[in-house]
């Protein structure tokens, strides 16, 4: 190399010499920190190689995957129907209402004079006159039988009075005792009280639950064993790889890693497709769904997977993936080491 | 550095497999291991690389009582050892340099010492160059080579090799030889299984003689 003078030579030895010194002391004092991003490199390696067979054998996993997104897809179908229906429960229970059938012979005006005097009764919030005119008009647009009722000469709807009693009067008993109580005038035929509606509803909701938390255990366990299954086959179809490891030195752990992540994968990816699954689903479901709460002059909304339910689901599947492979590899571990000993002690 | 006190190894299905096998192998010592097929040669490197444990009798590897090594202490110790095999064991879904890295990534070294490293190993075995082809596009002996690069590269204290020249044409065999000569001039204990009478003979070395599972020449 030619410098045009000394002083550029000069400045670039020292140059150089700052460089090395720059070097040594990386080498010295960057021990620590290389092992760490040494190890950091494994583990992106082991994640990304993982992720590579999987892609790589992408008619295996596609099968894989699909089984269990189907089965995830069922445990966070379960669980959005519970929460719809929660959320229905309590869109109903805001209004438990008594409702009074009159009989057909009372007049619209007498009706009136029984809502004013029940309307001055402790337990009663508000009375509300339902004219027969009035139940003909909601049955023509809520029932679809609208033509049928236009076909009879005479409105066969009773006048109904609809009785909200005070917000603190929620034990059964004191509404059944209200309810006894309009049972003895005269002008009232049938009294329905809408609690008991209510009551019946959770009581089948909560059988439906029971049976949906079992179904999500049982299909959580399935979910397992898939997930061990594969990593099982896939350790075995590696297992000269994993002799060669072992060979050159490779603790377990650096061995089980990748097996953890394919694991990881796995759980991870099939979750995605369960979202899809349950989203498309409930987005076909939706509409029927409004129609016929709206068919009972309900304004239900469907409630979808939020950000957490759906964080939740695919932390979960992904757990779920890790703890599965480690599970079946620890034990595959062992177990080859024990084989491996078969040696008579003399 | 390695030594056999009267080691013993016997399997259910076939009897004695060594018997009584006693020897010591000083630091920076070549020695070639020899014996007809069937005589031990591979379960006393199978004893010496720890995959099994003698029946009786205990293997000293660098002061370690190798029987009473912990199972979580393995892998620590076979850093210790270069090992060639003589069918290669090589991984075939990785590159050339993948293969000869594989001890180093497992120790734990940076990227840039990994580089530098394989590149110097891969040099000395004449493979420069192949770095970035999979084994199956190799010869034997070029596969054999990326055997020996891989155990080298670690730079171990010890290096066993079973049937190093197998595959390699005598001018090859004497080629890599002399790669273990100059290991063996910087401190590291070589120990060579080999038929190839031409090529121990050729070398002055000791020579550790098996036959039926007992040393007869030592």
């Amino acid at each position: 190399m030619k410098y045009r003078n000394k002083n550029q030579a000069r400045n670039n030895v020292q140059d150089i010499s700052a460089k090395q010194a720059n070097r040594q002391t990386k080498v010295a004092g960057g021990d620590f920190v290389d092992k760490l991003h040494a190890y950091r490199d494994q583990h992106a390696h082991a994640l990304f190689s993982s992720l590579g067979r999987i892609v790589a054998a992408p008619f295996n996993s596609i099968m894989t995957i699909s089984v269990l997104a189907i089965a995830i897809s069922f445990v966070s179908g379960f669980y959005i129907l519970e929460v719809n229906i929660q959320q229905l429960a309590v869109h109903i229970e805001a209004n438990n209402q008594i409702s009074l059938f009159l009989r057909d012979d009372v007049s619209e005006a007498h009706a009136n004079k029984l809502a004013e005097s029940i309307r001055k009764n402790s337990n009663v919030q508000n009375v509300k006159l339902i004219t027969k005119e009035e139940a003909a008009t909601e049955f023509q647009t809520y029932s679809g039988f609208g033509s049928a009722i236009n076909e009879l000469e005479k409105n066969p709807l009773p006048i109904v009075l609809q009785v909200l009693p005070k917000k603190n009067l929620d034990d059964m008993h004191e509404l059944e005792a209200l309810q006894k109580e309009f049972q003895q005038s005269p002008e009232v035929d049938v009294v329905q009280i809408d609690l008991q509606w209510i009551e019946r509803l959770q009581s089948i909701t909560n059988v439906v639950k029971l049976f949906a938390n079992m179904l999500s255990i049982l299909l959580g366990a399935a979910v397992l064993v898939i997930i061990g299954n594969t990593v099982r086959l896939e350790l075995h179809n590696r297992r000269e790889e994993v002799v060669i490891l072992k060979l050159v030195g490779a603790t377990n752990s650096f061995i089980q890693r990748p097996f953890l992540y394919a694991g990881f994968w796995i759980g991870f990816i099939s979750s995605i497709f369960a979202w899809f699954i349950v989203t498309v689903l409930m987005l076909i479901l939706r509409y029927s769904v409004e129609k016929l709460s709206s068919l009972y002059g309900g304004s239900f909304h469907m409630l979808f997977l939020s950000l957490t339910d759906t964080l939740t689901l695919i932390v979960v599947s992904s757990l779920l993936g890790v703890f599965a492979s480690w599970t079946v590899i620890s034990y595959q571990m062992h177990t080859t080491r024990l084989k491996k000993q078969k040696i008579l002690k003399v | 550095m390695i030594n056999f006190d009267s080691v013993t190894m016997r399997y259910p299905e076939t009897g004695d497999v060594l018997r009584n096998v006693s020897f010591h192998l000083q630091k920076g010592e070549i020695t070639f291991l020899t014996g007809h097929s069937g005589a031990g040669k591979s379960t006393l490197l199978r004893l010496i690389t720890a995959m099994e444990r003698s029946s009786r009798g205990r293997v000293i590897l660098d002061g370690q009582d190798l029987g009473l090594a912990k199972e979580h202490q393995l892998p620590f110790i076979r850093r210790k050892m270069g090992v060639i095999y003589q069918d290669y064991k090589l991984l075939y879904d990785r590159t050339v340099f993948d293969n000869v890295a594989l001890p180093l990534v497992i120790a734990g070294y940076g990227h840039y010492e990994v580089t530098r490293r394989v590149r110097a190993a891969l040099d000395k075995v004449n493979l420069t160059g192949k770095e970035k082809k999979y084994p199956l596009a190799l010869s034997g002996g070029e596969q054999q080579r990326v055997g020996i690069a891989r155990a080298v590269v670690n730079k171990p204290p010890i290096i066993i090799a079973d049937e190093p020249t197998g595959n390699l044409d005598p001018e090859l065999s004497a080629e890599i030889m002399l790669l273990f000569e100059q290991f063996q001039q910087v401190g590291v204990t070589v120990l060579i299984a080999s038929h190839d009478i031409s090529l121990i003979t050729q070398l002055n070395h000791r020579v550790l003689k098996l036959d039926h599972g007992q040393l007869v020449a030592s």
